[in-house]
């Protein structure tokens, strides 16, 4: 038995696989939630993603380096046309963000749009003909430990980590992030020193929204991989949960997203090992886990010094200056 | 300058609401919902006239249709009215649907334990407090974690929702549990036991309308929330709480107790939503149905429709019970399933905009600023 059939590579290349989706709509919503806009609507706008990406990567036929892309594109449109409901909803018509997110999901949700579009174009009849598959990246996969865990990933894992790195930078080391910061943490600073507080707001939704959209291709591309009626089976939600997790910040909230992966991936990995425990138990965990770290977390002095932005969840109100 | 100055619009509150607006706009909204939805069938080639009379047929108008509407709407009145009272207070309880299956299976349990010897209306009786003391429990939770430590109940209750999803999975499908029919075909295929004839729910005939029990008791208990709501000192510090949990601190309240005490009846609501679905309809514990069907979240749906307003839930339920239950009866080819989620949704986000020109005048500042050159 090589040191690759290890129980513990085996969870933690698997956590990485399955929490690919995650790192995706989490660092979505972080940006969306640093400009001060929560957006429950992750789940809706993944089941978007990944609706429109299954339609692209089963129905167009071309090499897959085309189609692909193409398949991510239109997955990253939809979502961030259903962000844009979002952002003038709450932005624009200060309707309140919770009920618009909510309003987004069920519009687009297992029960709605999603399903709907795919009842109509006829999806999920057949495996997707393009897929991410895995890579074997500089042919290391048989590195002892490493080679699974790092480096027989898909595209959209590696994709992930570049984008952790960027969304780090862009918020840390950046003017616009500084800004960015500036208008999730006091709207009416940041506009009295000439920050446009609905532009960042708009603009940070949309693409928040299109990283939803990716996680959501993410399930129809690799991990599932067709289209499945409620295929991402709530991780959208998780995503949200994930966001308060890793503290509003994009490296943190990749680790919790891989260690959601890897409670998620348990249940598989113990079964093929025949080690019986009760699948329910190992089912809720991940839940349960998040619960409790939310308790931990929530102290609202804590919070505030980790980074959760001070005006999320309310309108910004020019006039009231 | 801000996008929307620019364009020249500008929102301004209302000091004073004319009255025709609360019809108008409502309405206003759920035209609006239809024509984009209209436009949407459209563009994916189904003619919207036709889809919109079928519903209209099979939702209200048929024989009979209106009898499986109510049933449909019974849940959605339930967890319509959960939502209602606790986004009220500010408590974004959106675990009803989790909350929901414990009441179910809270429900179920009793009916099953009193057994088929029980009188009828101890029965009934029993598995309403146990519907609701189940959904309570579960919505206690969130609450107290709400209120102690200043969890975010939306994440912490939605989290239970898949718990409770979980665990009513594994009673039957995977334990020899008290809930599962272990005799006849239940030992091939999991199931529920089914609750003695003594525990289900009566329903009540008017003429060809069939009325059932759970409706009725959903609209009395939409009354008496209104009454609670408007009459008397803990409605009082409902609002209150709700609207500036500050100032409620100050007036000598406990916003916290407040906030518990709500999560509570809310959660109580949507157990009964449980017990009803047991009692009424399913007779059985069915965690595949349930999780399928989603009223916990449709709920929410139906409260923000109704403005929070408990009465108003009664009559969205129906309207939504209404779409539910044509979308159940018309599902084929021709009427792909996940169109009744989309208009629900494009009816919530008309909604909501529209509630804007209830709250806000908007005024077009380009031609204020032309005036003011003008003069």
């Amino acid at each position: 038995m090589s040191v690759n059939d290890n129980l513990f590579v085996i969870i933690l290349a698997s956590a990485i696989f399955y929490g690919t989706p995650l790192v995706f709509a989490s660092l979505g919503e972080l940006l969306a939630e640093r400009s001060g806009v929560i957006n429950l609507g992750v789940e809706g706008m993944m089941l978007l993603g990944a609706v429109c990406a299954a339609l692209v990567a089963s129905n167009i036929d071309g090499p897959a380096a085309l189609i692909l892309p193409l398949a991510l594109v239109a997955a990253m449109a939809a979502a961030g046309l259903g962000a844009a409901i979002h952002a003038f909803l709450v932005i624009t018509l200060r309707v309140n963000q919770i009920i618009s997110g909510l309003a987004l999901t069920i519009f687009a949700g297992a029960a709605g749009l999603s399903s709907y579009l795919a009842n109509v174009w006829g999806l999920g009849k057949n495996p997707a003909i393009n897929q991410f598959g895995r890579m074997n990246l500089f042919g290391l996969k048989g590195v002892p430990v490493l080679g699974p865990i790092v480096f027989d990933q898909t595209m959209l894992t590696y994709l992930s980590w570049l984008m952790v790195v960027l969304a780090s930078v862009y918020l840390f080391r950046t003017r616009m992030g500084m800004h960015l910061r500036a208008v999730g943490e006091s709207p009416q600073t940041a506009d009295s020193v000439g920050i446009s507080v609905v532009r960042y707001r708009y603009g940070h939704v949309i693409v928040g929204g299109m990283f939803a959209g990716i996680a959501g291709a993410c399930f129809s591309l690799t991990i599932v991989p067709t289209w499945a009626n409620g295929l991402t089976s709530g991780q959208g939600w998780i995503a949200l949960a994930l966001v308060i997790f890793g503290f509003w910040r994009p490296d943190l909230t990749l680790v919790g997203a891989y260690l959601f992966g890897a409670l998620s991936s348990l249940r598989f990995t113990l079964q093929a090992r025949g080690i019986d425990i009760p699948s329910a138990l190992l089912n809720a965990l991940p839940y349960l886990a998040t619960i409790i770290v939310l308790v931990l977390v929530s102290n609202s002095r804590i919070s505030r010094k980790l980074g959760s932005p001070a005006a999320l969840g309310r309108a910004y109100e020019r006039e009231e200056r | 300058m801000s996008i929307a100055s620019r364009v020249g619009l500008r929102l301004e509150p209302r000091v004073e609401n004319p009255r025709w607006m609360n019809w108008v706009v409502p309405i206003g909204s759920f035209l609006t919902a239809l024509l984009v939805g209209a436009v949407l069938l459209l563009i994916t080639s189904q003619n919207p006239i036709s889809v919109y009379q079928r519903i209209l047929e099979r939702g209200f108008l048929d024989s009979g249709s209106l009898s499986g509407t109510f049933i449909s709407a019974t849940p959605l009145l339930f967890t319509g009215l959960c939502a209602a009272v606790a986004f009220r207070v500010g408590f974004f309880n959106i675990g009803g649907e989790g909350q929901f299956y414990v009441g179910a299976v809270f429900a179920s349990g009793i009916a099953l334990a009193l057994g088929a010897d029980a009188q009828s209306w101890i029965a009934v009786g029993a598995m309403v407090l146990a519907g609701a003391v189940g959904g309570a429990f579960w919505a206690f939770i969130p609450g107290i974690l709400r209120a102690r430590f200043r969890t975010n109940e939306i994440i912490t209750s939605l989290m239970l929702n898949y718990v409770a999803g979980i665990g009513a999975t594994y009673l039957i499908f995977e334990s020899d549990s008290f809930w599962r029919e272990l005799g006849g075909t239940g030992a091939v295929f999991p199931k529920g036991k089914i609750i003695p004839l003594t525990a289900q729910w009566p329903s009540f005939n008017l003429g060809s309308l069939v009325v059932p029990f759970g409706l009725v008791l959903g609209a009395l208990i939409a009354v008496w929330l209104h009454v609670l709501q408007k009459r008397t000192r803990f409605g009082y510090e409902m609002r209150v709480v709700g609207g500036a949990p500050s100032t409620a601190r100050y007036a000598g309240m406990r916003p916290s107790r407040v906030i518990v005490s709500v999560a509570m009846i809310s959660g109580a609501l949507a157990g009964l939503g449980g017990a009803a679905d047991v009692g009424n309809f399913r007779h059985v514990l069915d965690p595949k149905g349930l999780q399928q069907s989603g009223f916990g979240y449709a709920g929410i749906v139906v409260a923000a429709l109704a403005r929070l307003n408990p009465l108003a839930v009664v009559f969205v339920a129906i309207i939504l019970g209404g779409i539910t239950n044509a979308g159940y009866a018309l599902q084929g080819p021709d009427f792909p399933a996940g169109l009744v989620g989309t208009l629900q949704g494009l009816i919530l986000f008309c909604t909501l905009g529209g509630e804007v020109l209830v709250r806000y005048r908007i005024i077009n500042t380009r031609r204020q600023v032309r005036a003011v050159a003008a003069s």
